[in-house]
């Protein structure tokens, strides 16, 4: 199994890996997959005035799982809501040069930025009205919505 | 220390020099085939091939003229249980066999079977690996004609109560195929001790060269009979045409002595290894799970799930150490080892697995470098893995409802 260079460097040295608060109203989370398959993603945006400033993964997976998302962060940062919106699976294949049997990476990488849009959309509707849920339950919530 | 560093010994083994120098002469100055009986050519080749017949033998307490060569284990895998359901037909067409065969034993009988010529029983394993005795006895039927059950298995590395179940075979008068491959030159192994009818091994994991394996067929009590499965000039009384690679048998021959002289010296060694390997790592890394029998199992296997991280980047981190992982990713199918899954590992701790192999060559040194390597990697991996940060807050990621896709 041969790896692209920029699969390999992404592997090596993720970018914008960690987490943030995500109770935080500025944030927002998404948690693709699931543990059995061998991959789940977790994404977070940080979004300020309409405009994602800031981006955070964390990813179980195989290298271009990581890859793929470690990529997303680095294209979300600095987008709008909308453009964000925009970024395909493709664009994220092309750019690492992912083999067939790894698109699956980069659709769960789409699925991430996706869920996690709609989790800041959804909070800023909802977190003004209510409590933010225990960290347990949130987490549980987050996986089951997407 | 060179690098990479080759923890990869199940799947092949590199040849041992001292082979390699005996297979030399048999290529261009002693070329001659082994079935040409006019002339010194011949000759020369077939007293080669003879002398490597009897060495292999040796190592497995059989005579030299129950052994039949083949490409390898594959081969000899096919030859054995298609060979026999075809000779044997009249009496029955049920197989008994287990779900961690190797894919040579496995898709052999679903071959026969999806042709509606044999009928099959796959008996489970316990949470080691290992098959019950007790289970063969109770799946067998009027219409049982053979018993196919792995010596040790490939991955896990645990062995099989093979004695047990052979004495079963005999019993009841049923013929005992054991697939053999991991086991042949790293553990003692004796046809007679074990009731082996029949019994499939390849060279190149024992140290010898890729492209020849032997398939051991029982002359007396009973005498086995298969039907050939290649047809041609009739070599290997009938069962195997085509001319003997005589080189490969002439190394095949060699690495079946170092294997039975250098067994005690080479098992001790892999153990100390091995454990000391094991030993660090789960001390280091908690939530390591050890896959397989944690005593009855080959001396140079370990197998682990490490939760939270996903083999596949586990391997991709440690590039200059050759390893195998049980992950979907790694395999064709896209599946997680059926074998972990059958020992009733879960899923996403199959995804987790690395299975180390260590051989005769490998060194103190290398397993050094390895447990830093891998203690390095796994922390690294952890960090990045939303699973375990979930873990750490506390969360049972088994009540969380994933979206699978």
């Amino acid at each position: 199994m041969a790896y692209s260079d920029k699969v390999i460097d992404h592997f090596t040295h993720p970018r914008n890996m960690g987490s943030f608060p995500k109770a935080d109203p500025d944030v927002g989370t998404g948690m693709v997959g699931a543990p059995e398959c061998g991959d789940v993603m977790k994404l977070q945006i940080k979004v300020q005035n309409d405009t994602i400033v800031d981006a955070k993964f964390k990813t179980f997976g195989c290298g271009s799982a990581i890859a793929s998302s470690s990529l997303a962060t680095e294209w979300l940062k600095g987008k709008t809501i909308d453009e964000a919106q925009k970024i395909k699976n493709t664009d994220i294949v092309q750019e690492l040069n992912l083999p067939p049997v790894k698109i699956h990476c980069s659709v769960l990488a789409e699925d991430a930025i996706k869920a996690a849009l709609a989790d800041y959309k959804e909070k800023n509707r909802v977190a003004t009205e209510t409590d933010v849920a225990s960290p347990v339950a949130d987490e549980a919530a987050i996986a089951s919505t997407v | 220390m060179k690098l990479p560093i080759f923890l990869d010994n199940h799947s092949t083994t590199p040849m041992d020099p001292r082979v390699l120098e005996t297979m030399l002469p048999y290529f261009v100055e002693k070329f001659g085939n082994a079935a040409s009986r006019n002339h010194a050519f011949g000759w020369a080749a077939e007293e080669a091939v003879d002398q490597a017949r009897k060495q292999i033998a040796k190592l497995i307490k059989a005579d030299s003229k129950e052994i039949v060569f083949t490409s390898g284990a594959t081969e000899s895998d096919n030859l054995a249980i298609k060979g026999v359901l075809e000779m044997y037909k009249e009496k029955g067409d049920h197989i008994i066999t287990s779900s961690t065969e190797h894919r040579a034993v496995l898709d052999t009988v679903k071959s026969l079977e999806g042709k509606g010529k044999a009928t099959a029983t796959y008996l489970s394993v316990d949470k080691f690996g290992m098959v019950n005795p007790e289970d063969v006895r109770k799946a067998i039927t009027e219409k049982t004609i053979l018993i196919s059950i792995m010596l040790a298995n490939n991955e896990i590395g645990t062995i099989n109560p093979v004695k047990e179940i052979g004495k079963i075979a005999k019993e009841k008068g049923i013929l005992f195929h054991c697939d053999a491959t991991q086991g042949v030159g790293k553990i003692p192994v004796d046809v007679q001790d074990m009731g082996i009818d029949l019994m499939s091994f390849t060279a190149h994991k024992m140290y010898g060269p890729k492209g020849v394996g032997a398939l051991y067929v029982r002359k007396k009590n009973p005498r086995v009979r298969i039907a050939s499965q290649m047809d041609g000039g009739g070599h290997e009384r009938g069962m195997r045409s085509g001319t003997l690679p005589v080189p490969l048998i002439v190394g095949f021959g060699k690495a079946c002595e170092l294997c039975e002289q250098e067994m005690a010296q080479d098992t001790a060694r892999l153990i100390a290894m091995r454990d000391r390997l094991e030993a660090s790592i789960m001390k280091a890394l908690e939530e390591s799970y050890l896959n397989g029998h944690p005593t009855n199992r080959l001396p140079g296997n370990l197998n682990i799930s490490f939760a939270y991280v996903e083999g596949e980047s586990l391997l991709m981190g440690m590039k200059d150490i050759a390893l195998s992982s049980g992950s979907a990713c790694t395999s064709a199918t896209l599946e997680p080892s059926y074998v972990l899954r059958a020992l009733g590992v879960g899923t996403e701790l199959a995804h987790s697995s690395i299975r180390f192999g260590l051989g005769r060559f490998n060194t103190d040194d290398e397993i050094d470098y390895t447990i830093k390597k891998v203690i390095e990697i796994v922390t690294k991996l952890r960090e990045m893995s939303p699973l375990y940060e979930m873990a750490q807050e506390g969360v049972d990621l088994k009540s969380v409802q994933w979206a699978a896709h």
